[in-house]
């Protein structure tokens, strides 16, 4: 039974298009069939996170359109052949996109793949309530702050009112994914804290990704960072995501300050 | 002593009391009445059991063996008929269900269940989930009750008082139709307005030692007043 799950989040630059790219190669390495749906029409980013950008023929909006066939505008992955991308266009915008057309394409997709994994664009217009509209599952991007979790809020709200299945009056399954947790800030009381955060969201929470290079690192080449190093913090936060969305019950971990643990390292080294 | 009782002799005594009955009309040509009279039958085959039914017949003409055959044709349909009406005396036979005058028509009384009384409408209104930023819950009949939080900027607007059982981190509005005995209660207060028949409160006018706590506001003539609850 395929699943549709939206990552979204309301505020921009939270994480949403890095962590479409990591849990869908997550779940892809667990040999589950992915496509990883970009919905940022008009600032398309998920296919450059991915490294497909050279090889975008055809887009999602030319599928709406009826101008190519969903077949033509897949491109699977070089590194994980059950993993696709449905890359966004560029040069259009959200409002190319129709209710009718995306609910067409999802149906279709649903008959071919497990997992739909559909990367919202940010804001709570158009691009953002067509990414949501059908989906089963969602991720809701936050980082540990007031304005991202105040529209994490909002966003919650709507997956309540405006998605199909929330008018046929079930429920969305909603997931709350921390990202950018920086754990020295937070030892100083520079960030919310993880409590708070659920207690104003009042939401389970899916895991917690640290701050870290390795997933700037990772974007810069073009491989979602449970790919690139896997033995990364976040890769590993990702993996442990992947699993608790497969059904898992994975331990969650708050992630330590990481100078303690430097320290200790070079503490044993020296010793 | 007089072992024997004279024999009392007892009265006839007579009453008069009326019946509702059913009054057949037949029509001519009486094959089609008859087909009339089985669809009715086909519909509900229980339809005339047991009910009195009496035949008028003063719109036809008809003789005293047309009479009788009707008679015969009604009764193979399990209908019995009480009497006759509308028909001169000599075309009615002993064997005939007896003449019937005075009839009084009337209303017959339907059997229909009764409407259920409409309910008065509820007055309060109970969220069990968490109201979320950006939405606005307007309910000007009555009281408004949270289970969960009111998320920062999302707001409840009510004509009776607000019950919040999770923390109050949006704006609340209550007695917004000019009740001013109205109140604000809430488990935890972060609210970023309150407000009562029109006199608000906001943020930043809530004492800072209040935070956190569970707290109630009232109106206190054009004052809103916020007291820790205990």
């Amino acid at each position: 039974m395929a699943k549709v799950l939206v990552v979204t989040s309301g505020k921009g630059g939270v994480g949403k298009t890095t962590s479409t790219a990591a849990l869908g190669a997550g779940l892809a390495q667990m040999g589950e069939k992915v496509v990883v749906v970009d919905f940022d029409v008009g600032l398309r980013n998920l296919d450059l996170v991915m490294g497909a950008e050279r090889r975008v023929v055809f887009d999602l909006i030319n599928v709406v359109q009826g101008v190519a066939k969903l077949s033509q505008a897949l491109i699977r992955d070089k590194r994980l052949e059950n993993l696709w991308l449905l890359p966004a266009s560029q040069t259009r915008d959200k409002d190319a996109l129709t209710d009718e057309g995306v609910g067409r394409i999802i149906a279709d997709l649903r008959t071919k793949f497990d997992w739909i994994l559909c990367d919202s664009p940010a804001g709570i217009e158009r691009g953002a309530t067509l990414a949501m509209r059908y989906a089963d599952e969602a991720v809701i991007v936050t980082n540990p702050e007031v304005s991202s979790v105040r529209d994490s809020d909002r966003i919650i709200g709507m997956l309540d009112s405006k998605t199909v299945k929330a008018e046929r009056g079930e429920r969305v399954e909603k997931h709350v994914l921390i990202t950018r947790y920086d754990s020295a800030r937070a030892a100083r009381g520079e960030m919310l804290s993880i409590e708070d955060i659920l207690e104003i969201l009042a939401t389970p929470l899916l895991g917690i990704i640290p701050e870290s290079q390795d997933v700037l690192r990772a974007s810069n080449v073009g491989s979602p960072v449970t790919l690139n190093n896997a033995a990364s913090a976040p890769a590993r936060a990702y993996v442990d995501a992947v699993r608790r969305l497969m059904g898992e019950t994975v331990t969650m971990m708050v992630p330590v300050e990481r100078k303690g643990l430097m320290n200790r390292l070079l503490g044993r080294r020296a010793a | 002593m007089d072992a024997s009782a004279a024999p009392t002799r007892h009265l006839v005594r007579m009453r008069g009391r009326s019946y509702v009955a059913f009054v057949f009309c037949p029509a001519v040509p009486i094959v089609g009445w008859l087909e009339e009279i089985d669809a009715t039958l086909a519909r509900s085959p229980g339809f005339f059991v047991g009910k009195p039914v009496v035949l008028d017949l003063s719109a036809v003409e008809f003789s005293q063996s047309a009479i009788a055959h009707l008679i015969t044709s009604l009764e193979q349909r399990n209908i019995r008929v009480l009497g006759i009406e509308g028909v001169d005396a000599a075309h009615v036979t002993t064997s005939m269900p007896p003449l019937l005058t005075g009839g009084r028509p009337c209303v017959l009384m339907q059997n229909e269940p009764k409407k259920p009384e409409a309910k008065p409408k509820p007055m309060s209104l109970l969220l069990e989930s968490p109201v979320r930023s950006g939405q606005s819950i307007v309910f000007a009949e009555g009281d408004v009750t949270v289970l969960g939080s009111v998320g920062s900027g999302a707001e409840i607007v009510a004509g009776g008082s607000i019950h919040v059982y999770g923390t109050l981190r949006g704006r609340a509005m209550a007695g917004v139709n000019g009740n001013s005995a109205a109140r604000i209660y809430c488990q935890k207060i972060e609210a970023e307005l309150l407000a009562i028949d029109g006199y608000y409160q906001t943020a930043e006018d809530i004492s800072a030692t209040l935070r956190n706590r569970p707290a109630q506001a009232w109106l206190d003539g054009d004052i809103v007043k916020i007291s820790p609850l205990n």
